[in-house]
Order: C-alpha cells, then structure tokens, then sequence
C-alpha cells in the first residue's frame, strides 16, 4: 500500500510552544481514493491539513509525494507540487466572473491585454472536468454557495492538483447539493485525484470514502475502511464508549413555571406565549426564518419587544435589558459563538468570567482571586480542553469554546438557559457532553429553552417540542410522541395555509 | 520523545521575548544607537530633557489607550488638552477662584469634553473617530473664545505642575503616577477589564450583561481627565496657557498607543506599551534634534517609524495565530 501512495505524511510532529498538537501522525493519500481524516475538534485535522497546505512546516517527520521526500514551507509550494486546499471559507472574489476567479493570478495575455477568449477557454475546460454546466460570464457573488465551492474545485483542478483537500465541504449544503458535491468527488476518483475529506457527519463516511484516519489528541488512531460502523468510529474517535448520542435524563417537571412568556409581539414574532417549568427542556424547532432566534434573542433582553411580558419565576423583566435578564438567572448561549459569544482576543478565564465580573466585584475591582477560582472550577467541571485557562479562546476547538459559554452561565448560575443552535460546528464527543450540560441544568432544577435545526437533538434532547412557523407557535409535541415528521408537518403549516390562501 | 513535548527548546523563549515586546527591543536599540552616535544623548540633563518630552505625549496617550481598547478613537484630546488648560487659569486668573479648585476645574472640563464625545457616540450612534472629529473643531474654537485668541498667564498650581520637586521634573513624575493609575485601572477594574470585552467583541460583550454604552461613554471621560491632565502640564512648563496649545497632539497620542502594540480594532492594548510607544517617538525626535536633522526630515523620520513599527506588529501576529 505504502509504495503506491501519492502524498505520505511519515510520523510529522508539530508544536506549538509546550503544546505538541500533532504527535508522530502518518496518513496516506492515494490516487483515486477519498482517504478521509476524522477526529474531534482539536484532535489535529486543521493542523495536519495545514502541513499539506503549505501553512505550518512539521517540526519532524517527513513528507512524500511520489515516494520523494518533499518540503511545503509555504502555500506557493503546495500548490506548485499539485496540492489544492479547499476550505471552509472559499477564496473567491464575489465581484469576479467565474472565468477571472478561476484564471485569477495567471491571466491569459496576449500582447500584455488580457486575452478574454482564452481565459474563457480554461474555465470552461475546468467546469467541463467536473461535469458542471455553468456560465463562465457569471459573477461568483450570484452564485450559491455550493455552486461557488464547485467553482473553487475547478479552479484547483485547472492548476493540474493532484491532492485535494476538502475541509469539511458540506458542512453549509443541503442534502442535494451534498448529492450533486459526491458525484463531482465521483468523476475525480475516476481521474486518479487523491482527496483528503473531513466531516462531521458521520453518515457521509461510508457514502464517500474509501478509508478513515481517525485522530485523537494529536495522535494517529488507527486507519480502517469506511463502511466500519458509525459506533465504531465514535468509539475510535473519541476513545471509549458512548453509550447515547442523546443521554437525556428527563426529570419530574416542578410545579410553578420557572420561564413564562406571555403574548410577546415584535417584529415577526405575533403573540407568542409559551412557559417551561423546572427540570424541562423545552425545544423550538421550525424551518429557518421561523423566529425561533428572534424570540430567543427576545427572551434574553438581547432586542427590544413592543409588546408582551417575559417573567422569570414570576418575576417580570424589562424588555431589552441583558443585565437584568442575567440578574433573574437567564444565561444566552447565542446562534454565532465566534460573532455573538467570545470575545476571542481574551482569555478562557476572562471569556467565562464576564457575567459574573461586575457583581463580584468590590469598589469596581475586579475579585481576581475569586474570578480565577470560579472560572478554574468551571472548567474543569465542564472538561474545557487547553493547556491553560490563560491561553486565548482563539485556540481551542468549537466544541471546547462553545463549553466555555456554557461554563460563563454555569458561572453565573443561571437557572434558565437559553440556547440557540447549542452544537453547531461541535463534534461527536462534545457534543454529548453538552448534552450532560443540559441535564446538570434540569437535574438542579433549572430549565433549558434550545432553540434547533437539528431534528434528532430536538427529538433526542427535549422533554416538549413547540413548532413555530412564521413568528407563530404552530403547535405543541410531547417529544416521546413526536416524530420527524410530525414536527415537520407542523413547521410548514402555516406555510400552505397562506399558500392557499394566496391562489384562491 | 516525551521530553520535547514539555522542554520547549532553548532560545524559543527569548524569541518570544522579542516578538512580544517588539517597540521595546526597537527603543533600546534606538537609545543604543544614539548613544554611539552622539555623547551628548546618555547625559543627565538630556534624558530629564527626554522625560519632560514624553511626559505631555504619554499621559495623553494613557487615556487614549482605554479608547483605543473599547475599539474607539478620540481626535478630540489636544484640543481638550487646550480647553482645560485655559480653563482651568481662566477661573483663577480672570474669574478670581481661589487657586486650589484650578487643577480640579482642568480635570472636571476634560471629563466632562469627554462624556460629550462618549455620549455622542454612545447614545447618538455617531462612529467614535466622527464625533471625535466633531469635538476636535468645537473644543478648540470655545478655547479660543474663552482667551479671545490670546494667552493667558496660568493660576499657580497649574504652573506648579510644571516646575521641578528637588532635582525632578514635576512632569516626570506625574508621568509616573499616571501611568501607574492608568495600568491599574485598566487591568483590576471591572470598567477596565470591560473595555477590553466591549472593544474585542461588543456583541459577546452585550449578550454577556456588559453595559456597553456605559462602558463607551466612561472610557471618554479617562482619556478626557487624561488630556486635561497633559493640557495643564503643557500649561504649567509654558507658564502660560495658550489657545493653541496641543494642537495636533492626538495624532502623537494615537502613534504612541499603536506603537506600543495595540490594535486599532479594539481588545488589544497595554499601558506600559503606550509609554514606550510615547518614549520611542520622543527619543527619535530628541536624537534628531541631537544630530541636527532638520525638522524637516523629522517628520519624514517619524512617519517612517510609525510604518515600521505597526508593519512589525502586524507580522508578529500574523505568526502568533495560527
């Protein structure tokens, strides 16, 4: 297997200061497979795929292509050896036509005037390669975003790679984009492209894959074909067993309603009552644009409301008041963790401790003892990832920072979170940890109101289920009785009604 | 392999040193530099000469840093420098107060220039460089009716500030003081720690119950009290108070807070930074003037080194995130 590898990473090793991030990993790449890199946040996926992309040079180890050993200092480099990287955020100008971006800093030119017909000609040879049918003349920015990915796809292509690297690609597609995505992985396997793909979705694996890596701390697991188990996997990944993705433990609802809402109007939102009592978690699914972040934002004090009243434990808040909701036990855990929630440039320590900064402190100063001691406590509790709690909160994971917004109410003790889209871009492991959060909460007599788009959280994680379409809630489950489509049917209700209404 | 993971190898850490306090190593190398230069620069009076210097720059400066952190900009402090300056003789010297409240009246005109400038943007939703901007033209236009466009002699204790306590400067030591209440406050309060959260993510900040507007809006008042404070030690050494005095300083004060390593995009700044941004230009400025540069080339001189040392910056973070 070894000799006919295209690209060989042989037991690299990085570090950055004390923290060795990648110890002694080996992964191989081969013509026409998908080998595909799985791990939780911080197991190294993003550090390794940088080491190929040119970004970070091993500290040891030896890299290979075509069995010579080669060295990456830069991004040129990699992709002067054929290697394209296609990340996350694309690297496409909106403004250009899809012809410039593709030609971008290798313009055809003919007597130093950009020679239009030619550029022309290699995006259209590019697009041909991927099967893809697209206009050359149309401006990137028009374009969806999975269309766009494609055209970065093709650009690669058109620079003769040879290895490409798809860092989690589907991860903002609908399930047809991600079917029309995996044709287009298809027809490059059939030309001898080695790929590198990462994803969350363990689903995807066997779909798409040919063998997995799996990466845990830093350190190579084991690589094993791609139709292994998905509890397999999970297992691998995160090194021991899980015993449930969703380890809800319901509790015995308390008597008197810990969050009541009582007709709140503004914006999209009309009229919407709702009340969670102690121990419940209570979700809010719908179809993006419902309002479920609105109210959430609503509930939180983080946007005003005409009209309505929000009370914790029979107490009613002021509307557009975030200190006040904080004060009466309210914690927000927002959509966006990178825009809403961290202040990334701070500290883990200073990230959890903001809530509590101002009440703790004597004669406006900081209690800095009594900070550190507390945000310490909360991050062990939660199993916050980082070599110090001192390191900014850029560094770590999804998973791990999206805990420490969690740890900044836990803190805080709130008894009435607030969650909107809890494990977003949060893998397998912190997620079910999360999970064990949400359960702390209830267990302790607190309730959860989580506001998300993924149905089997809604249905894995919730004791009730209030669907809301169109700023309404459409309608009431029990989680035990609800099922995907019954919530569904739900969510589009209103949807047909004015649907209806609209052609009659 | 073990041991490589803990040992971290020998010289990382001094090369850390260095890229962290990149504006120190260049202000040493500078002083370095001149003192081969020229035997006049490592004497007595030159370096009190020095200190006298930057005292004006760097106290304006430590205010600026706390707006500079809540991702601000004040244009505002030498024209405020100004008002309070003539403010704070004006009362003794025309209006006939007795001489102790002329440094509280200083201070009181630049907090309170300050919480114009800070609600301005707070509560009116104005960018902080445009109500700023605002405030540069009208502080120095009131300056200039109060004194009719002429000096005038400045009350005792504003002169004060200005003369020398044994064999130290005045100005240098309340450079000192200042600077020590401007690290502490930025760094144990809560309104100081809060500035840094406002100015790195002022969304996460509001979600998190941080009073944002509140937080603007006293962050002006520091670099207010802070510019009043400068204004009268300018005052003080002069001995008179001048409309036109500290015009066009806020740029200096903003060179020196970027200098010393913080982002003009908020969340990032140090005080101790600041003072050797303010040291860095002063020395430079002294150096020439040593070396009979032209004042001329100067400013080509200091413009350059602004570029340089925030292009520095700029590299040394763009190796730091990864």
């Amino acid at each position: 297997m070894s000799n006919e590898a295209l690209l060989v990473l042989d037991r690299v090793c990085k570090s950055f200061g004390p923290v060795r991030v990648i110890d002694e990993v080996t992964v191989q790449v081969h013509a026409g497979k998908v080998s595909v890199l799985l791990g939780e946040n911080g197991a190294g996926k993003s550090t390794l795929i940088k080491m190929i992309a040119g970004v970070h040079e091993p500290d040891a180890g030896r890299i290979l292509l075509d069995g010579a050993e080669v060295r990456i200092p830069d991004t040129k480099a990699s992709e002067a050896l054929g290697i394209a990287t296609i990340h996350q955020e694309l690297n496409l100008v909106p403004s250009m036509t899809i012809a410039e971006n593709i030609t971008l800093g290798r313009v055809p030119r003919r007597f130093g005037i950009i020679n239009r017909r030619a550029m022309r000609r290699i995006a259209r040879d590019a697009l041909d390669q991927l099967g893809l049918n697209l206009d050359v003349d149309t401006e990137v920015g028009e374009l969806g975003l999975a269309q766009q990915q494609l055209v970065e796809i093709a650009k690669a292509l058109s620079l003769d790679a040879r290895v490409l690297i798809l860092d989690e690609p589907t991860a903002a597609l609908t399930t047809s984009e991600i079917a029309h995505l995996f044709s287009v992985v298809n027809r490059l396997k059939a030309q001898g492209v080695g790929m590198v793909f990462i994803s969350h979705h363990l689903d995807e694996i066997a779909e798409i894959g040919d063998y997995v890596n799996v990466l845990r701390d830093g350190k190579f697991i084991a690589t094993v074909p791609a139709d292994t188990d998905e509890n397999e996997l999970v297992r691998l990944m995160v090194g021991r067993d899980i015993e449930a993705q969703f380890p809800r433990v319901a509790q015995q609802p308390g008597e008197h309603e810990l969050l009541s809402v009582q007709n709140l109007s503004v914006g999209m939102l009309q009229d919407v009552s709702l009340a969670v009592r102690p121990g419940e978690v209570v979700a809010l699914a719908g179809l993006m644009g419902a309002g479920r972040t609105e109210l959430i934002r609503a509930i939180a004090g983080a946007d005003k409301y005409s009209s309505g009243s929000v009370s914790v434990a029979g107490k009613k808040l002021p509307s557009f008041d975030v200190a006040a909701a904080t004060r009466a036990g309210i914690g927000h855990v927002p959509e966006d963790r990178k825009t809403q929630g961290l202040v990334l440039d701070a500290s883990v320590a200073e990230n959890i401790g903001y809530a509590t900064m101002a009440a703790t402190s004597r004669g406006g100063l900081v209690d800095r003892k009594g900070q550190r001691a507390r945000t310490q406590e909360v991050a062990a509790r939660l199993r916050i990832r980082m070599g110090s709690i001192d390191q900014p909160i850029r560094s770590l994971s999804g998973g791990n920072q999206q805990k420490a917004v969690f740890g900044r109410w836990f803190t805080a003790g709130a008894k009435v979170l607030l969650l909107d889209e809890p494990t977003r871009g949060v893998d397998v492991g912190a997620k079910v940890e999360i999970y064990e959060l949400i359960n702390e909460i209830t267990a302790a007599g607190g309730c959860v109101l989580m506001a998300s788009s993924e149905l089997p959280e809604v249905l894995g994680m919730s004791d009730r289920v209030l669907v809301m379409s169109q700023g309404r809630i459409a309608g009431e489950l029990v989680t035990a009785d609800a099922t995907q489509d019954s919530i569904m049917a739900l969510a589009v209700s209103n949807v047909h009604r004015e649907e209806e209404m609209g052609t009659k | 392999m073990s041991s490589t993971t803990t040992a971290p190898k020998k010289g990382f850490d001094f090369k850390a040193f260095l890229a962290n306090n990149g504006a120190l190593v260049g202000l040493v190398i500078l002083c370095l530099a001149l003192f081969i230069a020229t035997p006049r620069f490592l004497t007595g009076p030159n370096l009190l000469n020095i200190g006298i210097q930057v005292s004006t720059i760097a106290v304006m400066a430590f205010g600026m840093t706390f707006v500079i952190v809540a991702a601000g900009i004040d244009l505002s402090v030498g024209s405020v420098a100004a008002l309070s300056a003539m403010g704070s003789s004006y009362a003794v010297t025309t209006a006939g107060l007795p001489d102790g409240l002329s440094i509280p009246i200083g201070l009181a005109v630049g907090a309170l220039c300050g919480w114009v400038t800070g609600a301005m943007s707070a509560y009116g939703k104005l960018p902080t460089f445009i109500a700023s901007l605002a405030m540069l033209t009208v502080v120095r236009g009131l300056t200039l009716v109060i004194s009719d466009g002429r000096p005038i002699s400045t009350s005792a204790s504003v002169s004060w500030l200005g003369d020398d306590l044994g064999p130290i400067p005045m100005p240098i030591i309340i450079l000192v003081l200042s600077g020590l209440v401007a690290a502490f406050v930025l760094n144990r309060t809560v309104t100081g720690k809060n500035a840094f959260a406002v100015g790195g993510n002022t969304e996460a900040a509001r979600l998190s119950g941080i009073p944002v507007k509140r937080v603007l809006v006293t962050v002006f008042v520091i670099s207010g009290v802070f510019a009043a404070l400068s204004g009268m030690i300018l005052a003080g050494r002069l001995d008179s108070a001048q409309p036109t005095l500290a015009s066009g300083y806020e740029l200096d004060a903003i060179a020196a807070v970027v200098i010393g390593g913080a982002s003009l995009s908020g969340g990032v700044g140090r005080i101790s930074g600041t003072l050797i941004g303010a040291l860095v230009l002063a020395v430079i400025r002294n150096g020439l003037n040593l070396l009979s540069v032209s004042a001329f080339w100067q400013q080509v001189v200091i413009g350059a080194v602004i570029a340089i040392a925030v292009g520095f910056d700029v590299l040394r973070r763009k190796n730091v995130k990864h």
